[in-house]
């Protein structure tokens, strides 16, 4: 038996004929001709997450090199920000990440609040610590179960973006618009929610749980989705350090870093929850990162539901020189109109100074760089996107993977291409 | 029992000590043989001011000295003021997990001289640099590969700079008859428009010197004429 099976082997592959599998050009030297392939992978490419275009050099099927081509989304949102007041500014930040928009309106309103040395007052706190993690929801429910998308499976993004339309209609009751929200203002929120929004969102993060059950039965002991994930795309503490890694990148790679722990703004510090982390830092971890951290959120909302029924008064500074008057008042009061009328024009003057805000946006740590000159608009602002040094590394990444892993790679790094491109 | 410090060499004790971010400041520099020349401490916020030349010398020492360990390069970014000699300023962030603080560091250069790059330090600096070279047009030294990042291929200029106009210059349009993607100068039917809704008042108060910003009441050019 085993001399027929080596007979029919044939020793070289040089020797076997083209219907065996053999190769057409002629072999030098005994050597098998090798050639390079350069592809392209986008810009149009359902698992690019927007307008990515990879320039992949490939030998065979393991990537070599990876060269992402970025900029086509952008829009100068840096340079339009110079010629705008300090409010108009602000729905800019929702097109960035445009999958949790809230979230990097809170960073630019916290540099303002900063330079300013406006207070919020405690519900608006609390409104925007619930939006925040509302945010955070949107965001890891496209991700994980479009991440499962890119290695297959269907169903998982319909489940998710079936609680996304819920969550984004709590965006919709609260500023009138579910996605591009312009909500959280310099001084607080635009205005006050409805008791019965903040009674649904309460059923609904009761409920959500559930969802995320079914959602884990779907995809976190799927044979085919770990073969995809596990051991694929893993970086080391030192290297999430060195590429200036955040969010859930370091998480998964079992760093204890969450911004809103170890450098707590808002009222975070008075919120109860748990920071999940990864051990091996692969694309698998990170996906079970995502779906804790969504537990989690939904425990902060649930707290923030109870703050909130205790918590009344204001949602928006008081201060007039930065916060417009009610429109009630602005019917009454002289000096209210004065206000209303100076603050849509010319909008409040920010003292000169240069500031550095973050928060732990979804994605990593969202920052903005804000030089004021003492105008009404900003000097520089530069939008510190936690997803630019993350696509950076799609590099080295890549090196040595199959082809067939950059898309689990690519959907694991979570890019939004609103927030790298600007 | 503990001993009871008598309240005024208390006082005095706590006058003495400084701020930790000044004493950090004041200890960097202290230790960076000349490389800082300043730092000031605002909005809680610690500024360092480097010389440019040796950039590379102020990061390592960030990053590896005992007291500092800021291993983590959070963002570069470039930022204009044309009205000065060394009209850049580079601007890196960093951030020490260990030690649980920030720091930012500035140096400043034209649009001639190369910024040593970062790239040998952090890793991650490599498309933070080559977005500031793309938006200001600032040179990085020794940088692997500083090509354009953000902007179109093919583009030209540097569209943060201060004199470069918000609408650009180009514009695209597909064009039915070449079946192409075709480049025009930029054509708008109005003019862009910049109010200026300053209030005097307020305006002439924050034209403080070195903001950069210099307001002229409504009818003072008048005058210089």
């Amino acid at each position: 038996m085993a001399q027929e099976h080596t007979e029919t082997v044939p020793a070289k592959l040089a020797e076997r004929t083209v219907e065996e599998g053999g190769y057409l050009a002629e072999p030098v030297m005994g050597e098998v001709p090798v050639r390079k392939f350069n592809i392209n992978f986008g810009p149009q490419h359902p698992a690019a997450h927007g307008v990515l275009r990879l320039v992949l050099e490939l030998d065979g099927e393991i990537v070599e090199r990876v060269d992402p081509h970025i900029g086509l989304l952008h829009r100068g949102t840096e340079k339009l920000m110079e010629a705008r007041t300090y409010l108009q500014n602000v729905p800019y930040f929702d097109r960035l990440d445009y999958v949790a928009p809230m979230n990097q309106e809170h960073a630019w309103c916290l540099a303002i609040e900063k330079l300013v040395g406006v207070d919020v007052p405690r519900r608006a706190q609390l409104i925007r610590v619930l939006y925040s993690e509302i945010g955070r929801i949107l965001n890891h429910l496209l991700n994980v179960t479009t991440q499962a998308m890119d290695v297959g499976a269907l169903t998982p993004p319909l489940w998710g973006f079936e609680e996304r339309e819920k969550l984004m209609i709590f965006y919709d009751r609260a500023s009138g618009a579910r996605l591009h929200a312009n909500y959280f203002r310099p001084g607080g929120v635009r205005q006050d929610l409805p008791e019965p929004l903040i009674a649904d969102i309460r059923s609904w993060a009761e409920a959500f749980p559930k969802v995320l059950d079914d959602i884990e039965g779907l995809i976190t002991g799927n044979r085919i989705f770990k073969q995809r994930n596990v051991d694929i795309g893993v970086v080391s503490r030192q290297e999430a350090i060195d590429w200036g890694f955040s969010g859930v990148m370091v998480r998964g790679s079992g760093i204890p870093w969450d911004l809103r722990r170890n450098q707590p703004y808002e009222c975070y510090s008075e919120m109860a929850f748990d920071i999940p982390l990864g051990k091996n830092g692969d694309c698998y971890d990170r996906y079970l990162c995502r779906m804790q951290e969504m537990r989690e959120s939904t425990k902060i909302i649930l707290q923030c539901v109870d703050k909130l029924a205790v918590a009344q008064g204001p949602v928006l500074s008081e201060d007039g020189k930065v916060t417009p008057p009610r429109r009630g008042e602005m019917k009454r009061s002289m000096e209210a109109l004065i206000h209303h009328f100076k603050l849509f024009t010319e909008g409040f003057h920010v003292p000169a100074g240069e500031v550095y805000a973050y928060v732990e946006a979804p994605k990593g740590e969202f920052g903005v760089y804000l030089v004021a000159d003492g105008t009404n608009k900003p000097y520089r602002a530069k939008i510190r996107a936690p997803g630019f040094p993350h696509l950076q590394a799609m590099d080295w990444m890549n090196r040595g993977h199959m082809l067939a892993d950059v898309a689990a790679i690519l959907g694991s790094l979570d890019i939004v291409f609103g927030e790298i491109d600007r | 029992m503990t001993d009871i410090v008598p309240a005024a060499s208390d006082t005095a004790v706590q006058a003495e000590v400084l701020p930790p971010l000044v004493q950090l400041g004041q200890q960097i520099q202290a230790n960076s043989n000349g490389a800082i020349y300043g730092f000031k401490v605002e909005y809680g916020e610690l500024t360092l001011l480097a010389e440019r030349e040796r950039i590379t010398e102020v990061l390592a020492q960030l990053r590896d000295d005992a007291d500092c360990r800021f291993h983590q390069l959070v963002d570069i970014c470039g930022a204009d003021s044309p009205e000065r000699a060394r009209r850049f300023d580079v601007v890196y962030h960093l951030l020490s997990m260990i030690k649980n603080h920030r720091i930012r560091v500035k140096v400043q250069t034209d649009e001639d001289t190369p910024v040593p790059t970062a790239t040998s330090v952090f890793a991650a600096a490599d498309w933070f640099e080559r977005e500031a070279f793309d938006m200001y047009g600032i040179f990085f030294d020794g940088h692997p590969d500083l090509r354009r990042l953000l902007t179109d291929y093919g583009f030209h200029g540097y569209p943060l700079r201060k004199d470069f106009p918000m609408t650009g210059y180009v514009e695209v349009r597909y064009d039915d008859e070449l079946k192409r993607v075709v480049y025009e100068p930029v054509k708008l039917t109005q003019e862009f428009r910049q109010f200026d809704f300053l209030s005097p008042w307020e305006g002439a108060r924050n034209a403080l010197p070195g903001t950069g910003y210099h307001y002229t009441l409504p009818g003072d050019e008048k005058a210089t004429k």
